[in-house]
Order: structure tokens, then C-alpha cells, then sequence
């Protein structure tokens, strides 16, 4: 029986699918949706991002949702990545800070340190 | 204002090492230089290096010193909190067990110090894409059963893990599975206990939302190991995303042959069915669970037999918590060596607490068995909220023990907890600062149990009702001490006789709360 090889065949199928998902990409946007999240407004949050993205026209960010990362107290949290740089995390990230977070951090490359969730 | 905690081992190796004195010492030296205010401190369970023992954990550095002698403890006091360095020549030995308890170095600026199993990929990866769980080693456990692994190689391996049933009553998982492999009725079914109905718990939800796979392949490593070809997952009606995901993770799976016929070329077939709870509290005890799944009325059975000999439509079945399915795994992939080795004797390996009340962070948890309340509270949920005393926690949920602040350092596992008259229960880990009236939580509490009686026992169905009726006149101040040894008899009679755990347990917190805080109760009494 070859289980072990048929599922090491898939899995570089599908590393393969998200190298190439991921490939010519400036940054990547991670939204929280756990239930927890959504209750916060992730979904908000997600639209928010999404339509400044359009907005100023950039293609090269991908978005992304993930489950709850376990700070329920900071939802919406969105976690952003930009070029070889280290994930970070953001907490309370409702529709008036995104075009800020946007700007500065997927755009400027800075993070913005103040809406850091850091324990 | 609190700016530091310190830590001292407190297991039984460390006891007999001194810790005690060392604490004292700390303690001691701390009111000599008037920082007691401000640095607080209190016992770790959760260390497993037995040479460098006692060790002393500084917080928020996440400093780990060991082996540490009364004296020592001084000199940490007096060169870390007071003058703000750390003591270098304490902290040689234990670097390598800091290396070994990584969650501690690394609390102070990370997001996710904690010991993750279970909830390893959650919050990482998209729980609606199979790539991103298979990228992360995803069914390469399943994978490995099917190649290498006889199902009685993972049977044993989940049974010499030692891990225990994580939906709260803590039953050798292992040892379950065995029950239902040595039946000599062939057909056999998995049912993933997705109920969670206790209030104050949703780590069940936030497992599945993050990371759904793990659980399906959790429930196929159990079907292969005790020769079931399929499953069940009874998820709480409320629970419409978490649904809706793992209807959408099971078609995924079963795309790409990791469910269903053949697995992976293997002559192993899994499926998994997802079937939604109507919404009652008692479906999540497994016998009520196993008639609502047959389309009858959710109410218990009774045991002996129990479901590993006469389950699901009367054949043997595993019935398992979400969170137990999820370790099962890593458990096969790491070997059951790996498992022991996190967590304490007894019971090792993580937990998920969900912390909720009088906390700065409130959420999802999850650390080595054997970490304590106070470290959970202090520094996974940020401290209690304005500032304000701690005054009572009730862990397990709303049938969960009310414990004050003197098991505050219990080290937390099934076992540890009994022994206190405690309970872990599902996880569930509501805190309570000091405005928190203790008998308007408990008839919180017993109204709840009232509502969700299924009726079939006398004991719990008239019991609940009378003890509600007796809280009531407690709180408006009607009752007598006649009113109130009445209300202890009822809620000892109710513990006794009931027919299943929900009316055994639905007293606990009366009980619990008349022997830590028995004063707030006569403080009510008519005068
Ligand atoms: C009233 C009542 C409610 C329960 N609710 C749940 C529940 O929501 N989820 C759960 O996993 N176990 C629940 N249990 C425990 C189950 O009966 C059973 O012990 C458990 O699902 C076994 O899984 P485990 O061995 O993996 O812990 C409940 C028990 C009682 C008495």
C-alpha cells in the first residue's frame, strides 16, 4: 500500500496551488472569521478591506480569512504580512481603521504599532 | 497595580525540594523592599524537568531560574524585580529546560505562547481550504496509519498516550476504543460529540471553525483503529458556520480520497455524516445524544449497557468530545511518548480553556495540563478586569465547581482537580472579581438546569424546581436557616438520585458555593 506516497503526491499539489496563489504578491491580509469575529464585524472588516484595495486599485494583495486565533477580546483581528517580513496581528480592527491600515502598513510597509495585539 | 508575576514550581518533586520555602523566601523579601504590591506570586504545576527543580518563572520576561534554594529566591528579588537584572548564574541549568518548556520563554511577545496541539493551525490557516491543511502536515497521520500501522498499532498508541476524554468527565480515550475493537458485533460507528451545550464553553465551535480536519481525521484514525467504516458528528443546532464548514471539509476530503472508499489507495473506507442538534442541553450527554441521532426524543438511557457495547442503532460505538478527536492525530504522528511528555503524569498533554467573565482577554486558551488558574487568569487573560479582586472562578462550565481564590494554584488536571473537590469539566473557565454575588450566580445556574430537565427522572425534574424556589426566598430575603438546610438536603438528594449526569451534576455549583461561601447564603437569611 502506498497511502504515504499518494498523500505526499497531493500535498505538493497543493503547495504547488498556493506558491502560485501567492507568487508576484506584495503582501497578504489574513481576516479572522471565526463566529467570534464576525459577531465583531469581521465580515465588515473584510468588505472594508476588500473595497479599499479596489479603491486605490491594487491587485497584488492577497486576502485571505483564517478561523479564531483565540483572542475573542480583540476581534475583528486581522493579521497582515507584508513582503518577507514577519506575520504581524492587529486587534479591533473595525471599518474606520482599515484604509489607515492599508495605507501605512500594506502600502508604506510600516506597521501600524498602535493597534499591535501584543499580551 | 500588578507589573510582575513570579512563579515557583509547585509539583510534588519540587515540594519535597523546598519550593515551599522558597516561595516564603521570595515572599519574604518582596514586603522587604515593598514590592508586594506590585509583583505577585504564585505556584506553576506545569514543569517537567525533574533535574533543575524547583524552578522560579518570572513574568512578563517569561525569565525561567532553576534549580532554585530559598536564598536564591532572595537574591531574585532583590537583583530582578528590585534592581531590574536578571541573575545570570541562576539561570544557566535551567536554559536547557527553557529551551524544553518553550511556551514560557516565549509568552512575553508573542501571540500565541502558549503549547499548542489542537489548536495549532487555528487562526493561521483558512479552515475552508484542505491545501492549507495538508500543507501543514494535514492527514499525514491517516496517511501513515494506513501504510505502516496495523489498527491495533493505533489503538495502542492512543492508549499508551494516556490521553483522556476532553468533554469533561476525562475517560482513558484508549481504553474506550478497546471496548468497542474487542466487540464481536462487526458493524461499529464514530460519533464526534459536537453538542457542546454547556453555557460558558465554545471551544468545540472556534476547534471547528479553525481547523475542521483535524477532527475528521481524528474520527477516521478512530475508525481505523477500532473497525468502524462510519460517522457521525452531532453538532449544536446553533452552530450554523461551524456546520456549514465541515459539510464543506468532508466534500473536500472525499474529493481527493483522504474520506470515503478505498482512503488513499488503501482498502480502508471512512464517511462522515453531520447531523444538527435541535438545541438541548442534556443531547450533549452521549446516550440522550445517541437517541436524538436515531430521530427519538433526546433523553438519556440507561447504562449498563453502555454505547461501546450498544450504541448508535444498538451497535458498538466510540462516542468522543471534538477537542479528544483533535489530538488523536498529532498523537499518532508524534508517538505516544511525545504526548506523556507534555502536560503531568497523570494527565498529560494540553488543554483548551475557554476564559469568560471578569477577565482583561477574554477567549480561547491552551496550555499543558497542570498550568494553574491563576496563571491561566494572570497571564493569558490579562489579569481581572478594572483592577478589581478576584473572588470566585467556576470551572466545567455551568455544572462546574464555584472555587475561591484558595485553589487558585491548584495545578490543573483531572485528577488534581478531584482531589480538591474540583472539576475541570469541559474547559469552560468563568472568573468572577469580587462583585460577584455569589447566590444570584448560583440561581442563575439552577434556573438553567430547571429549563433544561429533560423530565424523565423525578429526582431532577421536581429537585431543580424546588431548589430554584428555595433560592428565590434566600434572595429576597424570605428564608430561614430551616429554609436553607432544606435546600442542601435537596440539592444532596439530587446529586444522589438522579439518572443521569445532568441532574447529578446541576446541584454542584449550590454545593460548591455553600462550602466556600456559606456566609454570603446566611448573610440572606431572614433576620
Ligand atoms: C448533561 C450533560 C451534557 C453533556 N454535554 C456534553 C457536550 O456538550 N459535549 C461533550 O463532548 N460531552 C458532553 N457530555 C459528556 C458526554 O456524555 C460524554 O462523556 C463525552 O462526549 C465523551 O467524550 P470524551 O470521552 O471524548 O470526553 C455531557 C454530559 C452530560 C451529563
Amino acid at each position: 500500500m502506498k497511502s504515504l506516497e499518494e498523500l505526499q503526491k497531493i500535498k505538493e499539489r497543493a503547495l504547488e496551488r498556493r506558491r502560485l496563489a501567492g507568487e508576484g504578491s506584495r503582501a497578504r491580509v489574513v481576516v479572522a472569521m471565526g463566529t467570534c469575529g464576525i459577531a465583531a464585524g469581521a465580515r465588515d472588516t473584510m468588505t472594508a478591506i476588500l473595497g479599499e484595495l479596489e479603491k486605490r486599485q491594487i491587485a497584488d494583495v492577497v486576502v485571505t480569512q483564517t478561523g479564531c486565533v483565540g483572542l475573542c477580546e480583540y476581534e475583528p483581528i486581522v493579521q497582515v504580512q507584508v513582503g518577507d517580513q514577519d506575520m504581524v496581528t492587529y486587534g479591533n480592527i473595525d471599518t474606520d481603521r482599515v484604509s489607515t491600515l492599508v495605507e501605512e502598513h500594506v502600502v508604506g510597509g510600516e506597521p501600524v504599532e498602535k493597534w499591535l495585539v501584543r499580551k | 497595580m500588578i507589573r510582575s508575576t513570579i512563579l515557583v514550581s509547585g509539583d510534588p518533586i519540587s515540594l519535597s525540594r523546598g519550593a515551599e520555602e522558597t516561595k516564603l523566601a521570595i515572599e519574604a523579601e518582596l514586603s522587604f523592599y515593598g514590592l508586594e504590591d506590585e509583583v505577585q506570586v504564585g505556584y506553576t504545576g506545569r514543569v517537567n524537568r525533574t533535574d533543575v527543580l524547583p524552578v522560579v518563572v518570572v513574568y512578563p520576561e517569561g525569565t525561567v531560574y532553576g534549580p532554585v534554594t530559598p536564598r536564591d529566591g532572595s537574591e531574585i528579588v532583590e537583583e530582578h524585580l528590585y534592581k531590574g537584572r536578571v541573575v545570570d548564574h541562576l539561570t544557566v541549568a535551567a536554559e536547557i529546560a527553557a529551551a524544553e518548556i518553550d511556551t514560557l520563554g516565549e509568552l512575553s511577545d508573542t501571540l500565541y505562547g502558549q503549547k499548542r496541539i489542537v489548536l495549532r493551525r487555528a487562526g493561521l490557516i483558512d479552515p475552508y481550504s484542505i491545501d492549507d491543511y495538508i500543507a501543514e502536515d494535514g492527514y499525514f497521520a491517516l496517511a501513515t496509519a494506513l501504510t505502516d500501522m496495523t489498527p491495533d498499532d493505533v489503538l495502542q498508541t492512543v492508549k499508551n498516550s494516556n490521553l483522556q476524554g476532553r468533554g469533561g468527565a476525562g475517560f482513558p480515550t484508549g481504553l474506550k476504543w478497546s471496548f468497542v475493537a474487542q466487540q464481536a458485533e462487526p458493524t461499529r460507528y464514530i460519533v464526534c460529540n459536537a453538542d457542546e451545550s454547556e453555557p460558558g464553553t465554545f471551544k468545540d465551535r472556534l476547534i471547528i471553525e479553525g481547523d475542521p480536519h483535524s477532527v475528521l481525521e481524528g474520527m477516521a484514525l478512530s475508525g481505523y483503529a477500532v473497525g468502524a467504516h462510519e460517522g457521525w458528528i452531532y453538532i449544536r443546532g446553533e452552530y450554523v458556520m461551524a456546520r456549514d464548514i465541515l459539510n464543506r471539509a468532508i466534500a473536500q476530503a472525499e474529493e481527493m480520497n483522504l474520506l470515503g472508499d478505498g482512503i488513499l489507495g488503501s482498502d480502508f473506507s471512512f464517511h462522515i455524516h453531520v447531523h444538527a442538534g435541535a438545541g438541548a442541553y442534556i443531547c450533549g450527554e452521549e446516550t440522550a445524544l445517541l437517541n436524538s441521532l436515531e430521530g427519538q426524543r433526546g433523553i438519556p438511557r440507561i447504562r449498563p449497557p453502555y454505547p461501546t457495547v450498544s450504541g448508535f442503532r444498538g451497535m458498538p460505538t466510540v462516542v468522543n468530545n471534538v477537542e479528544t478527536l483533535a489530538n488523536v492525530a498529532p498523537i499518532v504522528l508524534n508517538g505516544a511518548d511525545w504526548f506523556r511528555a507534555i502536560g503531568t503524569n497523570r494527565s498529560p498533554g494540553t488543554k483548551v480553556y475557554t476564559m469568560l467573565g471578569d477577565v482583561n482577554i477574554t477567549g480561547l486558551v491552551e496550555t499543558p495540563m497542570g498550568t494553574t488558574l491563576r496563571e491561566i487568569i494572570d497571564i493569558y487573560g490579562g489579569g481581572v478586569k478594572d483592577g478589581k479582586a478576584f473572588k470566585a472562578a467556576q470551572t466545567g462550565g455551568s455544572s462546574g465547581t464555584i472555587i475561591p481564590a484558595d485553589l487558585l494554584d491548584v495545578p490543573m488536571d483531572f485528577a488534581s482537580m478531584q482531589e480538591k473537590g474540583a472539576g475541570l469539566g469541559s474547559g469552560a473557565l468563568l472568573v468572577c472579581d469580587e462583585d460577584t454575588d455569589i447566590v444570584d450566580l448560583a440561581y442563575v445556574l439552577v434556573r438553567f438546569f430547571m429549563t433544561e430537565s429533560c423530565g424523565k427522572c423525578t429526582p431532577c425534574r421536581v429537585g431543580n424546581v424546588q431548589m430554584l424556589e428555595s433560592l428565590e426566598r434566600l434572595r429576597k430575603g424570605m428564608a430561614r436557616r430551616s429554609d436553607l438546610e432544606r435546600l442542601e438536603e435537596i440539592a444532596d438528594f439530587v446529586q444522589q438520585s438522579s439518572f443521569c449526569g445532568l441532574g447529578q451534576a446541576a446541584p454542584v455549583p449550590i454545593l460548591t458555593g455553600l462550602r466556600y461561601f456559606r456566609d454570603e447564603f446566611e448573610a440572606r437569611l431572614r433576620a
